[in-house]
């Protein structure tokens, strides 16, 4: 009975992860399609991705991403790890009137946050890649103050405190004291920030410049005219890389936090 | 020690200048006319029969969608929990992977899938059944948003599940508490926060989604995010799509509040 | 091990944000373009670029309507557009494009004299309008699934095809088809009979597949439908890639349009724009690369004349502009007939 529990558990947990990857498994295999047509399977071959490393559009686009995702989560980190110092020193009012405002961009519609971008920027500056930057940072930053202002309230103030009374500054003790126990938040913070910003379509969208482009809106474009197969190689080889990268960062915060538990 | 709100002065500068200007600007289109004069037609335009009916499917679809999200992740998180699948970090990373892969290109995937001539339609046609005409319906539309939010929803419901204490499920079983009773009395109350977290995750981006209705709804079905979409891309009234947006908004913050209100004491529920 | 980690990212960000400061390309003459999706071989921009020295930026809109909203939304300066007759029309009449000088081009001598005199029917001397490509509107169908060919737009909407072919999304031509089939202009602007066209629409809406613009070519090809309606260069090229497939210009009437290039009055580098079109328009060999990309029948006299007789013979292909009688060329229509097109569309639309 028990095992037949399991069974069916275990069932279920795949009938999802099949859901999910199921349209990832058509995207990798179409890319080794030899045929150009989405529905038939013409043998083998690695032209596309031949043809992808040749493409500037697509070299370019992959750039802007990878740069935007970078500056973007970084700035945004930074902020918001200024703003959750502050934001927690607050009295209860201004406290929450500054996290009703900080919870707009993550709210709010994408489509509404894009095209009030759009039309603010616009009348101070031509969009470009730069609108885009100023878009991401700015949705980013909720991300980062949401995974940073738990571990405020988890936090032993009188360590803090301690610090001072033995005679260390503020700021010393902050980066002493403070600045550790926030390390995971920051770096989930941080990593939530890039996914958004690689993720992200509607936004850039609307606040692209002309001849910029991100993966997303290349793509888009690409949908609107008959999509290349490229595409595929290309995502396939972002699947793969990213599979890698997460499967890394995974082995390195287990073996982290196991010698936290061991100290 | 108060000294310390002003090291937020940079955040605070920047989400004036870029979070609250530009709705100010969203509020100056929604409110005037082409020739500038102040008007509320923009806003009532989504009581116009043709908004109307985008608005109310857009909710629907929007609902559908949660509930099965929903109706998904939570048992999804228990049977994790049950089997003891512990390693957070490894469910967090196969979570996340698809949602580092570009959305519209698994959507594209999908519509591939659903295709008349698609994948699914060829497993089935050797059973000798269809082919179905799946794509370019409504149903297609929310395959596809809950097949996108799923991750969203999963996430925060998992993370509650997980951090709720055993022992206290054991006291509850040794008091004579039955199955039922510790789902619906300790394991769900506990968890609300994750499940109110991951049902905005999901609804307010199904509700405004133009790119899902666009790709799996062919042209033919229009929610209201296609058309705000097009009155910016097409239509070039952007008076009529900030009175829309702004309707919008004021739809999303009529939600917010009917689950902030339902929320308890926690400051905020962690996303992840 | 965390800090190390963190460490590393660090230096990734780092490493992307100096990435950020190379991008920098101000001092490169840059021009800004603004055409259809697929309607440019984009070898050709890389091409230019290499020889010239003169940077491109390309933005594309997918309808005539998209593209005159971004274009005028001015969130965007652009210095070349190009597009469909009539916007350009409407562009000319705001006075936003500038009179092409064409002692700056080498090639001009290649474009068609009859092309020439086809554009002059809305751009009297010729000085606006550097025409691009030409062609009709019309069904590309399946020979294996249809019963019979099509001759007409009846087709679409008797109800036999129903839930197996693909309309038009795009405003005016889904007009035009509805407006030729009840019998009207194309360019009406009688609200009774636009309503009628409306009408005819929404009730051939649920039998319609899908919506599209450009994809159609690679529904038709993936036989994902019988029927769909495309542009005539579409149509050839899916003819090439699917021996099953057929292209019709539909007895009752239809569309005959040509594309043309416009210089901004915005455009201030004007010499970089007038030596990317004379390149990519009027040189013959890349003219040629990007007829081979594209597949309409070009502006390109030289390029028309270059290709083998089976093609320059094919009425589908390049029909003989004085036999397509009852096809109308797009006018532009005043912004009342406009608006209310416009909203009808959006009824159609949202039924």
């Amino acid at each position: 009975m028990v095992k037949l529990k399991r069974f069916i558990c275990r069932f279920y947990v795949a009938i999802i992860m099949i859901f999910l990857y199921a349209p990832i498994l058509v995207l990798v295999v179409s890319s080794f399609n030899n045929s150009i047509s989405r529905v038939v399977w013409d043998g083998f071959t690695l032209k596309w991705y031949s043809e992808m490393f040749r493409s500037t559009l697509i070299k370019d686009s992959l750039n802007n991403t990878i740069i935007l995702a970078f500056v973007s989560a970084l700035v945004s980190t930074i902020l918001g790890l200024l703003a959750s110092i502050g934001i927690d020193a607050m009295h209860k009012r201004e406290y929450s009137f500054v996290m009703a405002i900080t919870n707009i961009p993550m709210l709010n519609a994408d489509i509404v946050t894009g095209i009030a971008m759009m039309l603010f920027i616009i009348r101070f500056m031509p969009l470009g890649f730069n609108s885009i930057l100023l878009a991401h940072i700015t949705f980013n930053i909720p991300y980062v103050i949401l995974n940073i202002m738990p571990r405020f309230n988890q936090m032993d103030v009188s360590i803090f405190e301690a610090a001072r009374d033995l005679g260390a500054g503020p700021v010393y003790s902050f980066f002493k004291v403070i600045l550790p126990e926030l390390i995971p938040g920051i770096i989930a913070g941080f990593f939530m920030a890039l996914t958004m910003s690689m993720d992200d379509f509607v936004i850039t969208y609307f606040t692209k410049g002309a001849g910029v482009n991100t993966l997303s809106t290349m793509i888009y474009a690409q949908l609107r005219k008959g999509i290349q197969p490229t595409m595929y190689a290309l995502s396939t080889v972002i699947f793969f890389v990213t599979l890698i990268l997460l499967i890394i960062v995974n082995v390195l915060s287990a073996r982290g936090s196991r010698t936290e538990v061991k100290r | 020690m108060t000294k310390r709100k002003y090291v937020s002065l940079p955040y605070l500068i920047w989400m004036i200048a870029f979070i609250v200007l530009p709705l100010v600007f969203v509020g100056y289109y929604a409110f005037t006319a082409k020739d500038g004069a102040f008007t509320l037609t923009n806003i009532f335009a989504i009581l116009d029969p043709l908004h109307r009916k985008a608005m109310i499917l857009s909710i629907l679809l929007a609902l559908i969608c949660t509930v099965v999200c929903f109706l998904v992740a939570y048992p999804l998180a228990l049977v994790l929990r049950y089997i003891n699948f512990t390693n957070k970090g490894l469910v967090i990373v196969i979570l996340i992977l698809p949602m580092w892969m570009n959305s519209i290109l698994r959507i594209l995937a999908l519509q591939m899938i659903l295709n008349k001539n698609g994948i699914l339609n060829m497993i089935l046609s050797r059973f000798s059944i269809g082919p179905f005409e799946m794509l370019n319906t409504r149903g297609a539309i929310i395959f596809g948003m809950v097949y996108d939010f799923l991750p969203y929803m999963i996430l925060p419901i998992y993370n509650a599940v997980m951090d709720i204490d055993a022992d206290l499920l054991d006291a509850a079983s040794d008091l004579g508490a039955s199955k039922p009773t510790r789902l619906f009395k300790i394991i769900l109350p506990l968890s609300k926060p994750g499940i109110i977290s991951g049902i905005t995750m999901v609804f307010i981006p199904a509700l405004t989604s133009f790119v899902i209705p666009d790709v799996l709804g062919g042209g033919k079905i229009q929610l209201i995010g296609n058309v705000i979409e097009q009155e910016f891309v097409t239509s070039m009234n952007w008076h009529l799509g900030a009175g829309l947006s702004f309707a919008l908004l004021i739809f999303v913050i009529i939600g917010l509040l009917f689950t902030q209100r339902q929320e308890t004491k926690e400051k905020e529920s962690n996303v992840w | 091990m965390k800090k190390r980690l963190f460490a590393l990212l660090m230096t990734g960000t780092l490493i992307a944000g100096s990435l950020c400061g190379c991008e920098n390309k101000n001092d490169v003459p840059t021009i800004t373009v603004f055409n259809y999706g697929m309607y440019i071989d984009p070898d050709i921009l890389d091409q230019f670029t290499e020889e010239t020295g003169i940077r491109v930026l390309y933005e594309e809109a997918q309808t005539p309507e998209e593209l005159y909203a971004k274009y005028s939304s001015g969130a965007i300066r652009y210095d070349a557009v190009c597009s469909s007759e009539y916007i350009i029309m409407k562009l000319m009449e705001e006075g936003s494009l500038q009179p092409i000088d064409y002692s700056k081009f080498e090639h001009i001598d290649n474009i068609s004299d009859e092309v020439w005199s086809f554009c002059a029917t809305f751009d009297e001397d010729n000085q606006y309008a550097l025409p691009y490509f030409w062609g009709t509107v019309g069904i590309v169908y399946n020979k294996d699934m249809v019963l019979e060919p099509p001759v007409s737009w009846d087709v679409l909407f008797n109800g036999e095809y129903a839930g197996n072919f693909i309309m038009q999304n795009s405003m005016r031509d889904a007009f035009m088809i509805a407006c030729k089939y009840l019998g009207y202009s194309c360019n009406t602007t009688d609200p009774d009979e636009l309503a009628a066209a409306r009408d005819l629409l929404i009730a051939q809406k649920p039998d319609v597949m899908s919506y599209l613009v450009d994809e159609v070519r690679d529904e038709m090809i993936a036989e994902s439908a019988a029927l769909g309606v495309i542009y005539s260069g579409d149509g050839s090229l899916a003819k090439e890639s699917n021996d099953s497939l057929e292209y019709i210009v539909p007895s009752d009437g239809s569309n005959l349009w040509v594309d043309c290039w416009g210089i901004t009055s915005e455009c201030i580098n004007t010499d970089a724009v007038c030596q990317f079109l004379d390149y990519v328009v009027c040189r013959e060999d890349i003219a040629m690369q990007n007829f081979e990309y594209v597949y309409y029948p070009s502006s390109n006299q030289a390029v028309i004349d270059a290709l083998p007789d089976e093609i320059k013979n094919d009425p589908t292909f390049m029909p003989d502009i004085d036999s397509l009688d009852n096809c109308e060329v797009y006018q532009l229509l005043d912004e009342d007939t406009m608006a209310l097109m416009d909203e009808m569309w959006k009824q159609i639309k949202a039924n």
